[in-house]
């Protein structure tokens, strides 16, 4: 079955004669790998499981679709790999509109738990786009084997899935689709079936590999802490409709609304009822940086931007009690009277009872759309 | 203490539960059996009795060595047997494949349930009644036949049947519902991201079938082929009624021996050699030790 490789090891050395590298970005027109979503919609029977989503993702950018299970990013995916058909709305290409099935796209996909042929070699799986495109058997070698160094899998190459772990697996799975050379890149929650610690590992390394790669990825992932490590740029959804989009940071820490602010890490939420030179809230009168433009809403802070301080603070101060306080390893969660909560680094002498003051710095009070 | 040992006597309590079935067994298996391979080695009396003096007579027949000069008749039977399990399987295979597909795909539990409960009802009708249904279907009065007759495949006025084609169909309808249970049982489980991926990949029509589609199911076609070729090599009934004396096969002569000829020697040779035939046939159909993951 390998007489591809057997050819290609033989005949020509691939360190003397290719000069391009495995992992080589060639030159691309401008707006290669550019992927345009607009006014996709998509219903199951009754459910609307896409409400008219549009976004746009840079040749090379790698983006996450974040949400709970049932928010619509899957079907998205699906959609944009062509494995499903939308009721409205189409996806663009590098500039053209993509109406073909599956197969004829030049998008590849790692699948949720890899779906790997379980009758076929490592070898044989990786080759198999090749050889449905009938690609000559020297390239085929080749270009698996160069896809097996890129992801060091090289020693499993005779190897069936089922004799491989989980992260093996996964390895697999990307070089299947990445050795097709993909103008994109999808993946359904590659790192749902590894180990926490594994999983992070892998992250970085996804990460890498993308930089190295230069090709647009798109992941789909109900981990906050994944979309965070990996993404260029996070695409948070919900009820099938797009929440907020922005690199990690902006996601992080300007949420547009409430439910990207909880769904990203834990958030203290204000409600604030009148406007008047600042917001008026059950803690007080608030200052915030950004300009109001409504009458009221709700504010946002995360716990580890709310200071614990000694004495009043000038502004937006909070004078509480410690209820409570959970020893984190890496930090301590405060738990106050007044609803708040405060992450300070595990140093701190505080105990529940203790009178403090609370600081909620107005650069980092966020005021959410609803 | 490393281990914990069995309680007295705990180490025999697991042979306790095997022994009613091994005497089963034993009684009326191993024992019928062994007194079948002997009675291949006696011989015919005048009046259809045994007579327990070894020969190897009953193979020399068998194998064509007659009283007169050899003949390939008893061989010619032992080879329609074989030639025709192996077509109904095929045949029964190949219908029973789409049909499992498309029992599966139905969305309502309730849909599948009663197309499933459609296929099985016939195994529930006596295997004689449904060959003599489709003698009324043949007959020269209905529509086939006379179609049949006008087109010039059989003289005209005649029935269908006996021969060959009443056979092949009475034995394809009795054995489907063996085909079809096992395959459904593995489409029902199939991994459609495997299919998605395979063509996700490129993959023709026939390339997701192949390597997507085929592999997932196997296992079930494995098991259709031993349900169907084991009974449908010692079947009796349906060529007796619908193949006429021209279509006798080896189910038809071991009936014969052991009833009107009265000779059971001749008889369990036949069987013993049925015997080697099937497992002959199913030993080049194993499962050569591929571990396939069905997920």
């Amino acid at each position: 079955m390998n007489e591809g490789l057997d050819v290609d090891v033989s005949d020509a050395p691939p360190a003397t004669t290719s000069p391009v590298p495995a992992v080589a970005v060639p030159a691309r027109p401008a707006g290669w790998g550019d992927l345009e979503v607009s006014g996709i919609c998509k219903s199951f029977g009754a459910v609307r499981v896409l409400d008219d989503v549009s976004f746009r993702v840079q040749g090379g950018e790698f983006v996450t679709l974040l949400g709970p299970s049932g928010c619509g990013k899957t079907t998205l995916l699906r959609i944009i790999a062509g494995l499903e058909r939308p009721d409205r709305g189409q996806v663009i290409l590098s500039g053209r509109p993509l109406d073909r099935p599956a197969h004829q796209r030049p998008i590849n996909t790692v699948f949720q738990n890899y779906a790997l042929f379980p009758h076929l070699s490592v070898f044989e799986n990786i080759a198999f786009g090749l050889r449905s495109r009938r690609c000559p058997a020297s390239q085929i070698g080749e270009r698996v084997g160069r896809a097996m160094a890129m992801l060091r899998i090289e020693p499993m190459a005779d190897r069936r899935p089922h004799q491989l772990s989980g992260g093996q697996k996964q390895r697999v799975a990307l070089a299947r689709a990445l050795v097709n050379e993909p103008e994109v890149l999808l993946l359904d929650e590659p790192m749902s079936a590894l180990d926490a610690k594994l999983r992070a590992e892998v992250q970085i390394e996804l990460r890498r590999l993308q930089r190295r790669l230069g090709k647009t990825f798109i992941l789909v992932t109900h981990d906050q802490d994944e979309a965070m490590t990996v993404s260029d740029r996070v695409l948070v959804m919900q009820d099938g409709r797009i929440e907020q989009m922005g690199t990690p940071a902006e996601v992080y820490d300007r949420p547009r609304t409430r439910f990207v602010a909880e769904f990203l890490g834990a958030a203290n939420l204000i409600r604030g009822s009148r406007y008047d030179g600042g917001l008026e809230t059950p803690l007080g009168v608030l200052v915030v940086a950004e300009r109001l433009d409504r009458e009221g809403g709700t504010l946002a802070i995360r716990p580890e931007r709310v200071r614990i301080v000694r004495g009043c603070p000038p502004v937006n101060g909070v004078r509480t009690r410690i209820r409570e306080t959970i020893y984190r390893g890496d930090h301590v969660d405060v738990l106050t009277e007044c609803g708040l909560r405060a992450r300070t680094p595990a140093a701190g002498p505080y105990s529940p009872g203790q009178e403090i003051w609370l600081e909620l710095p107005p650069e980092h009070l966020v005021v959410l759309a609803d | 203490m490393a281990t914990p040992e069995p309680a007295g006597g705990g180490r025999y309590l697991g042979w306790l539960f095997v022994l009613p079935g091994l005497l089963w067994l034993g009684a009326f298996l191993m024992l019928p059996w062994l007194v079948l391979a002997a009675l291949t080695l006696a011989r015919r009396g005048p009046y259809g009795e045994v007579l327990w003096q070894p020969t190897a007579e009953n193979f020399r027949r068998l194998l064509g060595f007659g009283l007169l000069a050899w003949s390939a008749d008893y061989l010619l039977i032992v080879g329609r047997s074989a030639w025709t399990a192996l077509v109904t399987t095929i045949v029964s295979l190949v219908l029973a494949y789409p049909l499992a597909f498309f029992i599966a795909a139905r969305r309502r539990g309730r849909t599948r349930y009663a197309l499933l409960g459609l296929v099985i009802i016939p195994l529930c009708t006596n295997l004689v009644i449904r060959a003599y249904g489709w003698m009324l279907i043949l007959s020269h009065q209905l529509p086939p036949a006379r179609l049949a007759g006008w087109l010039g495949l059989i003289p005209a006025g005649s029935s269908l049947y006996p021969g060959r084609l009443a056979v092949y169909l009475g034995m394809v309808s009795s054995f489907l519902p063996f085909a079809v249970l096992p395959v459904y049982v593995t489409v029902e489980r199939l991994d459609w991201a495997i299919v998605e991926a395979a063509r996700d990949l490129y993959a023709s029509g026939r390339r997701v079938f192949v390597h997507a589609i085929l592999p997932q199911t196997l296992p079930g076609l494995r098991v259709a082929v031993v349900l169907t070729f084991i009974p449908a090599m010692g079947v009796f009934v349906v060529p007796d009624l619908l193949g006429g004396a021209r279509y006798m096969l080896v189910g038809n002569l071991i009936q014969q021996q052991f009833g009107p000829s009265r000779d059971w020697p001749f008889g369990a040779a036949v069987s013993l050699v049925l015997m080697g035939v099937t497992l002959a046939g199913l030993y080049l159909l194993r499962d050569r030790g591929r571990e396939v993951e069905i997920p």
